[in-house]
């Protein structure tokens, strides 16, 4: 598999291993320009520390990784400045407010004019009421808003979220993936997803990685993986994979 | 501002709003240090009664010990509780996972211990001025010397607090407060080295702030300036603050590598 230029995220042989534990398994796979890749499995198949590689908190036992043209075992700074990472189960100072960690990111992001770019994402996210608010007063749903702009501070050309409508009603968690889409419609950011909510994945994602103690046991496009195993949402095609119950009935797709 | 400079910056910001938004936090910043100075103050002001003319130098040795020591102690905290307060607020993941270098971090941390120190140390300062005619300045110039080598002191100790929380998690915290205190007995705080056990006087001379001290009393009781004494708290803090440098490079990394810098916690 020879890396190209379109891809945003180049992962071959990644292996993590905590002592006995084999967490990631030779796992390799392309995430294109402005697609939206999903990592699914259950808890402990590895999705939340693939994307700790990715983001260069954690040093993989083997493998590579490139990220937007950078190896991030080598020059990791050059490409954090340019991706962006949101998940419910790593806070925002609670007693600042919403303003104050945006404006905290826009410098740690060194992001010009950074008090545009908050009165841009409040207009756009619907944060304008939240600004003067501390962080830790808000609602759940209006939490994940506020991380979604902090994650959206940079204009990142790549965007890792683990889970990010976990917790969220119907309407606030249809609210974020709407504007998740229309983000990289507008401006080609790829993204990786770590979810367990399937219709989520459907719907977001252009490719999928199925992932089972830390290995890739079956990808493709979320329509492909409805083809290839025979029914009909995605929940069913986890469950069958979890439960060992059956396997697709082709070879899964090179890419992503 | 180059993108150093800003990341630096917004670090600070963070810590500064947290300030502005917390009375108690600014209130504990100078509760300790002004506590300890009337403590001290009185006990002096006792001492003074009931000895004779020649218990000025040894008093003004005590309040000025009393002064440092807390220059050292705030330099220390200030820039450990820093560091414990993105523990706390759970957004080390968020802030390692931005562009922020780990040196970045590092003079971040040590610009919030010195405005800290100053918020704490300079009410003390002025208190010791004004209660007990104790100025801390009829040092001299010299007393830049001991300002800057108690910070660097202090700076060395937190960046070594720091490196075992990332390898202890929060378990080590209790260490921002306690493990100055433990060095204090060795520092000569108070009283000449000569004074300790010959058992424990290499502790003594390895530190230091034992050196600072002892320069002190010799500006206050010869008026003299022992530079020697300087020139070894200058080379030993020189020492301390490379092998801490080291050591918070290799824990930094072994977090890495047990990913400890997401998951950091009890």
């Amino acid at each position: 598999m020879n890396g190209i230029a379109n891809h945003v995220i180049e992962v071959q042989g990644l292996t993590k291993r905590y002592g006995d534990i084999l967490a990631v398994d030779d796992l390799s796979f392309f995430a294109p320009v402005g697609g939206t890749v999903g990592l699914l499995g259950g808890n402990g198949a590895g999705k939340t520390t693939t994307i700790a590689m990715l983001l260069g908190l954690l040093l993989p036992t083997a493998g590579s990784i490139c990220v937007l043209g950078h190896d991030m075992l080598r020059d990791r700074f050059a490409a954090l400045a340019r991706m962006n990472f949101s998940s419910p189960y790593v806070s925002l100072p609670q007693r600042l407010t919403v303003r104050e960690n945006l404006r905290v990111y826009g410098h740690l992001y060194n992001v010009r004019d950074t008090d545009r770019r908050i009165a841009q994402l409040a207009d756009e996210l619907d944060l304008g009421d939240l600004l003067d608010r501390p962080a830790g007063q808000l609602s759940a749903g209006q939490k994940t808003r506020v991380a979604l702009a902090k994650s959206l501070i940079n204009r990142p050309e790549l965007l890792l979220l683990d889970e990010p409508t976990a917790s969220l009603d119907p309407d606030t968690g249809d609210l974020v993936r709407t504007w998740l889409e229309r983000y990289r419609a507008e401006t080609g950011c790829a993204i990786l997803l770590a979810s367990h909510n399937m219709a989520e994945v459907e719907r977001l994602c252009s490719h999928v990685l199925m992932l089972k103690k830390g290995r890739v046991v079956d990808r493709g496009s979320p329509q492909d993986l409805l083809d290839r195993y025979g029914r009909d949402d995605l929940e069913e095609v986890f469950l069958d994979i979890a439960r060992d119950r059956r396997t697709g009935s082709t070879q899964p797709a090179a890419v992503a | 501002m180059t993108g150093s400079a800003r990341r630096i910056w917004g670090l600070m910001f963070r810590h500064l709003a947290l300030y502005r938004r917390s009375w108690p936090r600014l209130l504990e910043l100078v509760y300790w240090p002004i506590l300890g100075i009337c403590i001290w103050g009185f006990t002096t002001r006792f001492l003074a009664g009931r000895m004779g003319a020649g218990a000025a130098v040894a008093i003004s040795g005590l309040m000025g010990g009393v002064l440092l020591w807390e220059v050292c102690l705030r330099s220390q905290m200030g820039m450990a509780v820093s560091f414990l307060e993105e523990l706390w607020s759970r957004n080390l993941g968020h802030v390692f996972v931005s562009p922020l270098r780990p040196w970045e971090l590092v003079t971040a941390l040590i610009g919030m211990s010195f405005i800290r120190m100053l918020i704490g140390v300079v009410p003390a300062i002025v208190l010791a001025w004004g209660l007990y005619a104790f100025n801390l300045f009829a040092l001299g110039p010299v007393l830049v010397l001991f300002l800057i080598n108690l910070m660097v002191m202090g700076w060395w100790v937190a960046l070594g607090v720091v490196s075992l929380v990332l390898r202890h998690g929060a378990g080590a915290e209790p260490l921002a407060w306690s493990v100055l205190f433990g060095m204090m007995p060795f520092s000569a705080v108070y009283y000449p080295i000569s004074v300790l056990p010959m058992a424990v006087r290499p502790i003594a001379l390895v530190l230091p702030s034992s050196h600072v001290f002892e320069g002190m009393r010799g500006v206050l009781s010869e008026n003299t300036i022992h530079w020697r004494e300087l020139g070894w708290a200058f080379g030993l803090n020189v020492v301390w603050l490379s092998l801490a440098t080291a050591l918070f490079a290799w824990q930094f990394r072994e977090a890495r590598v047990r990913g400890a810098l997401l998951s950091i916690g009890e």
